[in-house]
Order: structure tokens, then C-alpha cells, then sequence
């Protein structure tokens, strides 16, 4: 046993390796502890996250940043991101990925995704819509609710998932879904709430939210409505901070993201798919999973152009 | 005269106020140094502007209104309970929104207890989305407060004023002209303004049960544009405009309101003689069980979704329940500091508009706070490393407004009324506070410190902005369960919260209380 000294001493020469991230990835709850426990056994390094709000936090500290890797943001936010400069290749393979789409950034790597998907209870909904414009053709007294595009990641996903599908006609889709919209929450939680309170007939979330039902909770009735016409499809990423004072570690974290042990974690932890795992090395049941047929997506910099437009006709058909 | 017995107060309440201001405009500048040029206000911001105004106002209004009779019955019912009633009337003040709003949907919501009903009895159903839900929601929110506050304005009545006009016999109505409507005419248009500013800084409420786009807040507009856009310039333009909002209904509201004294009395117990007619009683019950439903119906509904979570919540969040009381703790020291002093200030001048300034905390935005501060200390210091304590600073800036509401009247009387005497007795500074003033105003400060510990305890604030994993508070714990698919647990949390919170308002309100039962 050391005493307090040679404690502090050997804690100091421990390199650190800081890796923000989002608030709800280092809960408990989420994947970030046994991340966090497995790095640490290979890297001889100490992985500690900070946790905040990833975009505005980093563009309020710019330069000074203290992350070395960020880890946690979404596609739709990345070109803004990347503007700050901030950012180093990530020196991986792209062609590990197993995602629907094809990946060429070099810059953010993704570690999961999951599609945006309305979940409805089937005890509740024996006909689920089977596109959008069944959705948009439902009884009015269906009452879904959805989230706010200005504030929530979800809501952004979801307005350009009706931009995609619906393209200069999104304002009059708006406009038809309009009176089935119960309410709009601020965040994802609000309406989940909501939803699994009973208040609403279905909730706008991902097509992974029933794994969570069935795998954490035994409940196997709720269910991701899926679409013919495709569904938004969202990916998080993680990235190297050029100026990282670590960079051998760093780069042995994007590495290790990539791993199957790493991939491995993610479905249950963070309740998304894994990017770089295929569908039969998936955790039990998950490989049965329904998934949808075809994905919608918008590279970071057609997101990041059409997101004022997608917005506004939410908003202006939203507001008559 | 009186200004002349306290000048040595009158020195602290300016540099605390200067306090106050600097640590607004500093945070102001702190955003300043990071603002490109960029848009103006977007096209939806001018309808944000005015739904906030419109919703903002048809809220004071309504839950002033309500809460004057509501304070009259509580003012003048000695019952069983009424001690634990009025505590438990602040309880959803201080409630975390996305908690209250959940409450609220229990009771009033599409498959809630109210429509429930309604359909056993095949009468239509009622839906809480739309103004009138925010409005609901609102005076949920606010009608406690209101109340409180207007009850500790009427137990200034020095007892021997009732005692008088029972001998003379005047009738309620003239007792009600003669005692009381001077007394609402010195409060109401404070407290007034005080819910004005609350419901023109929410969001979440007005969003979730406004139903959609349509009523959205300038916060919002805030929050978007800082969260999402980062346009800094756009965010801070929409916090002025808040500002002006917010500081000009204060300024208007504070400003009339007569330097006017209810006058001394000795302090014995209110006996009131007036309302002892069995139609007096029965509207005072009526009234109190109708308020006690509306206010405790909700929280009934927090409680039994949270036992029935309790047994899921895991161990890290009673230790962000500890962690939530050390930053209430430092909130009500820093509050105490710079509120006495402020309000000694504010009541040895005539006429209320300086209170304005306790306003700015509120109505500036805290996250605009939070984030000029982090702009601040970065280059200097880690803001991780600092969380706790800004978290707690822009808590004592946010209660800083009730705390004066609750102290000036009653702060003003006392100069007022013993300020000569204790000139005469050359009694000035510390020893004029020691002696005079605080022990007249136990029950004023032991509520504001119970109020700012419990808002503190149930803000999420700054916190989520920049964290460390282990220095969660209790509300951000309770919204990672939630975000973990956790509903259960989370309402587990909530009711934690819940219990804390009012734990935290009972032992400072303590004194208040006691002060009310005499």
C-alpha cells in the first residue's frame, strides 16, 4: 500500500486521455463506464470523460479545448463541427464500416446509428401506418407527439425526414399531420413520457427504442411503424482534436471504437446499432430486429443547407 | 427621518446591487467578446414576442386574481393541517418543469384522471394543449407563490387593526375597503409583475402544452439559437429584448406602488372577528378545498408515480441529491448577502423602481448568465472545475427578485415605523439590523432563503451546459434516466426531488411559519 504521495505520484504520470461527450453517454446508464473500464485495461491510460452540451461547448472553447477526442456528434451537426478547424483525420478504415450507406469521412467516425421512427404500443394500434402518407392519411383523433427541431436532435431528424420524403410538398404534409400532433416537447424524454404514460397513440423516436422494451423490460409491444418510403437515418460519430497533447492515445481510442469489443457494447448500452459489426455478430435477438428496407440521408453539408428551410415549413405550417 | 437612520445600509444595499448588475453586464460582455455579425430577429420572433407577452400576462393576471381570495380565506382559517398546507402550496413553484408538466398531464392530460372521469359520467372530454393549458399550467405554477406572498403581506395587519374594527363593527366589505384593499394595492402590482417575468422566461410549459410552434417563447428563441444556431449575436439580442420586456413591466409595476404604510402594531396573534358568519366560513372552505385540489392533484400524481419508481432508483442519485444541497446551500449564503443589504436599500427609498434590478438575474436568461460566465472564466480557469459554484450564483441571481418581493413591504414598514425610534435611540448600521430589523423580518428571510434553496435544488440550469460526470445534480440525474429510457426510476427521482426541495423550504420557512400560526 503507498501512502497518499506515491498515490498522487503515479496518478500524475498516468497519461490522461480526455474524451467529451454527450451528457447521456457517461451516465450510469450509458455506455461510457464500461468504456471507460475496457480502454483503460489496454491503453495504460486514464480515460476520463466530460460531459456537457458537445457543439456549443466546444465552439465556446475553441482553441483551448481540453478534449482529445469528442465523441457523440450526430451528422446533422458536423459541419459545423468542422468548421471550428478543431478537428485531425481520423486514420481509420472507413471500409470496416457497416453501415446502410457508404462513409467516406475521414474526419468523424461512426460508432452507431439508428433510424428516426414513429413507436406505437400494439395493444393499443392493431394498424400501424405503413408510409408516411398513411401516417398523414390516420383518423385526427391519432395523437402523436414529436419534439422541437430548434431544440432536439430527434425533432431536427424528423423535419428533414419529411424534407426528404416530401421535398417542396413538406409544408403541406406538415399541414396534414398537423392535427394529429398532440403536443411538440423540448427533448426526446418529455415525449417518451408522454408516450409511455399513454397520452399519445405514438411518439417519434428511433427504430431502436423497442429493443429497449424488449431486451431491458421483457415487453415486447412496442414497435418501430416502418415505412416504405425510407426512414432519416442518424449516426454519431467520434473525432480526434488536432491538438490533442495525446495523440498516440487518441489514436488508440478511435481505434478501439472501431473494435468489436467496443461495437459490441454499444447495442445494449446506448440502445443504437453498432457501425462497424455485422448484423449476425449483433447481440442475441437483436439481429432480428425489424429494420427498415431502404434509408433516407442527408450528407452534413446538404443537412446543414436545407435545415432553416426543413424548419420553417414545420414551423409556418405548424403555426396556422 | 428614516432614510437618515439606516444611511449605512443604504451603502451595502448599493454595492450589492452593483454586485448584482456587474455580475449580469459582465456576463453580458463575456458574450459580446464571441459575437459575429449575423441576422436580426428571425421572421417567427416577432409572433414568439407576442404570444410571450399575450400568455405571459393572461398568467399574472389569472393567478394574482386567484390568489387574492385564496390568501384572504388562508389569512383568516386557523385549521388543522394549515401549516403543512401552506408548505405544501409552494411545493410546485418549486417542482423541475418536465416533473410539473407530468403531474399536470396525470390529472388533466388526454388519458388523465380528469377525462377519465369525465367519460365514466359520458360527458366530453377536455384537452390541456393550447394557451389555456399554458395558462393552467401557469397558474399551477404561480398561484402558490402568489399566494404566499400575499399572505405574508397580510399578516403585516397589526392585529389591534382587527381588534378596532370589530369594536366599530364594520362589515366585511368595509373592513375589506378600509384594511385590506390598501394593503392588496401595495402588494398585488409587485407580485404581479414578479409572475409576469416567471411566465415570460419558460419555455418547456408554454411549448409542451401550447401544443407546437405556434407557442413558442422568447426563451425558446433563446435557447435555439444558442444550442443549436450558436448565432451568440442572435441570442443575445433576444435576451435584451427579454430584458426590456421583463425590467419594463417591473419598472411599471414597482414604480406606482404608494410608499404608502399599513402602520405599527405590537405584533399579538390576528384574531379575526370579521369572518366568523357561517357565509364567510364557507367560502373560505370552499375556496381553500378547490385551490388545495387544483394545486394538489398534480403533485398526488408526482408522489404515487414516484413510490411506485422508488425502488428502481440506483445509488448515484441520492448522491446528486447531496451534491443539489451543496449547491442550495451556497445560494441561500450568496442570496442572503446580497439581498438583505438590496432590500434595506429598496425600502428607505419612496418608491420601489430600483427593485427592478433584482429583476435582471430572472429575466436576463440564465443560460445567457451561464454562458457569459463560462466565455469569462475559460481562459482563466477550468469552468468544469467551477460548475458548482456558477450553478449556485445564477440560482441566488434567479431568486434574488422573490426574495426582495418578500422583504422590501415588510422591510419598509419596519423603517417606517421604528426608524425614528431607533434614530432616537442612536441606533444605526449593524446594531439597527442586529436588534430592529431582522428579528422582524425572521419570517420574510426564513421564506426567501426556503424559496431560493428549493428553486435551487430543483433547477437544472447552467449544469447541463458543462459537467463533469460526478457532479451531477439531483435534476440532471433525474433527466439522464430519463434519456436512458429510465421512466420509472426517473419518477422515482422526481419524487426525491420532490421531498428534498420541500424539505429544504419547510426548515427555512420554518420561522415564517411559525410567524404565521402565532
Amino acid at each position: 500500500m503507498g501512502a497518499p504521495i506515491f498515490t498522487h505520484a503515479a496518478y500524475a504520470e498516468t497519461p490522461i486521455l480526455t474524451v467529451y461527450a454527450g451528457d447521456y453517454f457517461t451516465s450510469e446508464w450509458g455506455p461510457g463506464p464500461v468504456i471507460e473500464a475496457e480502454f483503460e485495461k489496454i491503453c495504460d491510460c486514464d480515460l476520463e470523460f466530460s460531459t456537457g452540451d458537445l457543439l456549443p461547448r466546444l465552439l465556446l472553447e475553441g482553441a483551448r479545448t481540453k478534449a482529445d477526442v469528442v465523441i457523440g456528434l450526430t451528422s446533422d451537426v458536423t459541419a459545423k463541427a468542422r468548421a471550428t478547424g478543431l478537428f485531425a483525420p481520423h486514420g481509420q478504415d472507413n471500409s470496416a464500416l457497416t453501415l446502410p450507406i457508404d462513409w467516406t469521412d475521414d474526419t468523424f467516425l461512426p460508432f452507431n446509428y439508428g433510424h428516426t421512427a414513429f413507436i406505437y404500443d400494439e395493444t393499443l394500434m392493431a394498424t400501424p401506418p405503413a408510409s408516411f402518407d398513411d401516417l398523414l392519411a390516420m383518423p385526427d383523433d391519432v395523437k402523436i407527439v414529436i419534439q422541437d427541431p430548434r431544440t432536439s436532435i430527434s425533432g431536427l431528424a424528423l423535419v428533414l425526414w419529411v424534407q426528404s420524403v416530401y421535398g417542396d410538398d413538406a409544408g403541406a404534409a406538415w399541414t396534414k399531420l398537423a392535427p394529429k400532433i398532440l403536443t411538440v416537447t423540448k427533448d426526446w424524454s418529455a415525449s417518451y413520457g408522454m408516450f409511455t404514460d399513454g397520452e399519445a397513440d405514438m411518439v417519434l423516436s428511433y427504430t431502436t427504442s423497442p429493443a429497449y422494451h424488449m431486451f431491458a423490460e421483457e415487453d415486447f409491444t412496442k414497435h418501430a411503424a416502418l415505412f416504405a418510403e425510407g426512414h432519416y437515418f442518424m449516426v454519431e460519430t467520434v473525432a480526434k482534436i488536432a491538438k490533442t497533447d495525446q495523440p498516440e492515445l487518441a489514436d488508440q481510442f478511435m481505434a478501439y471504437v472501431m473494435s468489436s469489443e467496443f461495437q459490441t457494447i454499444i447495442p445494449t448500452a446506448n440502445w443504437s446499432l453498432p457501425s462497424a459489426l455485422p448484423r449476425e455478430s449483433w447481440p442475441k435477438g437483436w439481429s432480428e430486429l425489424p429494420l427498415p428496407e431502404k434509408v433516407l440521408f442527408y450528407d452534413e453539408s446538404e443537412a446543414a443547407a436545407l435545415q432553416d428551410k426543413a424548419i420553417e415549413a414545420w414551423r409556418s405550417a405548424l403555426t396556422q | 427621518m428614516a432614510q437618515r437612520a439606516d444611511s449605512v445600509t443604504t451603502r451595502f444595499g448599493i454595492a450589492a446591487a452593483a454586485l448584482v448588475v456587474a455580475a449580469v453586464l459582465l456576463a453580458f460582455i463575456g458574450i459580446a467578446t464571441r459575437v459575429q455579425p449575423g441576422a436580426g430577429l428571425a421572421p417567427g420572433d416577432w409572433a414568439a414576442i407576442r404570444f410571450t407577452v399575450v400568455q405571459s400576462v393572461l398568467s399574472a393576471v389569472l393567478s394574482v386574481l386567484l390568489a387574492i381570495p385564496l390568501a384572504r380565506a388562508l389569512a383568516r382559517r386557523q385549521f388543522m393541517g394549515r401549516g403543512v398546507l401552506v408548505t405544501l402550496l409552494g411545493a410546485p413553484f418549486i417542482l423541475p418543469v418536465i416533473v410539473a408538466v407530468l403531474g399536470l398531464v396525470t390529472v388533466f392530460g388526454r388519458s388523465g384522471w380528469l377525462n377519465t372521469g369525465l367519460a365514466m359520467v359520458g360527458l366530453p372530454g377536455v384537452s390541456i394543449y393550447g394557451l389555456h393549458g399554458v395558462v393552467l399550467a401557469h397558474v399551477f405554477f404561480n398561484l402558490p407563490l402568489a399566494t404566499r406572498l400575499l399572505l405574508q403581506g397580510w399578516q403585516t395587519i397589526p392585529a389591534e387593526r382587527f381588534r378596532l374594527a370589530a369594536q366599530l363593527r364594520l362589515t366585511p366589505e368595509s373592513l375589506f375597503r378600509t384594511l385590506e384593499w390598501p394593503l392588496l394595492k401595495q402588494i398585488v402590482p409587485g407580485v404581479a409583475a414578479l409572475v409576469f417575468v416567471i411566465c415570460l422566461t419558460s419555455f418547456a410549459v408554454a411549448l409542451t402544452l401550447g401544443g407546437g410552434p405556434s407557442a413558442t417563447t422568447v426563451e425558446l428563441a433563446i435557447y435555439q439559437a444558442f444550442k443549436f444556431d450558436f448565432d451568440l449575436g442572435r441570442a443575445a439580442s433576444l435576451a435584451v429584448v427579454q430584458l426590456v420586456l421583463a425590467g419594463g413591466a417591473a419598472l411599471i409595476a414597482l414604480s406606482v406602488i404608494p410608499a404608502i404604510s399599513i402602520g405599527g402594531g405590537i405584533d399579538r396573534p390576528v384574531q379575526r372577528w370579521d369572518a366568523e358568519s357561517g357565509l364567510q366560513r364557507s367560502l373560505d372552505i370552499g375556496i381553500i378545498v378547490l385551490s388545495a385540489l387544483f394545486l394538489l392533484l398534480p403533485l398526488g400524481a408526482v408522489v404515487l408515480r414516484g413510490l411506485a419508481g422508488l425502488g428502481q432508483v440506483p445509488v448515484s442519485v441520492w448522491h446528486a441529491a447531496g451534491t443539489s444541497v451543496y449547491v442550495a446551500t451556497i445560494s441561500v449564503v450568496v442570496l442572503g448577502l446580497l439581498a438583505l443589504p438590496m432590500a434595506g436599500w429598496i425600502a428607505s427609498r419612496r418608491t420601489g423602481g430600483v427593485e427592478a434590478i433584482g429583476l435582471l438575474g430572472l429575466s436576463a436568461s440564465p443560460l445567457m448568465i451561464g454562458t457569459g460566465w463560462f466565455i469569462l472564466i475559460n481562459p482563466l480557469a477550468d469552468p468544469v472545475q467551477l460548475a458548482l459554484p456558477v450553478t449556485a450564483l445564477v440560482n441566488a441571481l434567479m431568486a434574488m427578485p422573490f426574495a426582495l418581493r418578500i422583504m422590501v413591504p415588510r422591510l419598509r414598514d419596519t423603517v417606517q415605523d421604528y426608524g425614528r425610534l431607533g434614530e432616537s435611540l442612536g441606533m444605526r448600521g449593524w446594531p439597527l439590523w442586529r436588534w430592529l430589523i431582522l428579528p422582524r423580518l425572521r419570517a420574510q428571510i426564513g421564506f426567501a432563503a426556503g424559496l431560493t434553496g428549493a428553486l435551487s435544488v430543483g433547477d437544472l440550469g447552467v449544469i447541463a451546459l458543462f459537467a463533469d460526470p460526478d457532479r451531477a445534480t439531483l435534476p440532471l440525474q433525474m433527466y439522464r434516466l430519463m434519456g436512458a429510457y429510465r421512466m420509472e426510476a426517473a419518477a422515482g427521482a422526481a419524487l426525491i426531488l420532490l421531498v428534498l426541495a420541500l424539505g429544504v423550504f419547510w426548515i427555512c420557512d420554518k420561522g415564517g411559519r411559525w410567524h404565521a400560526e402565532a
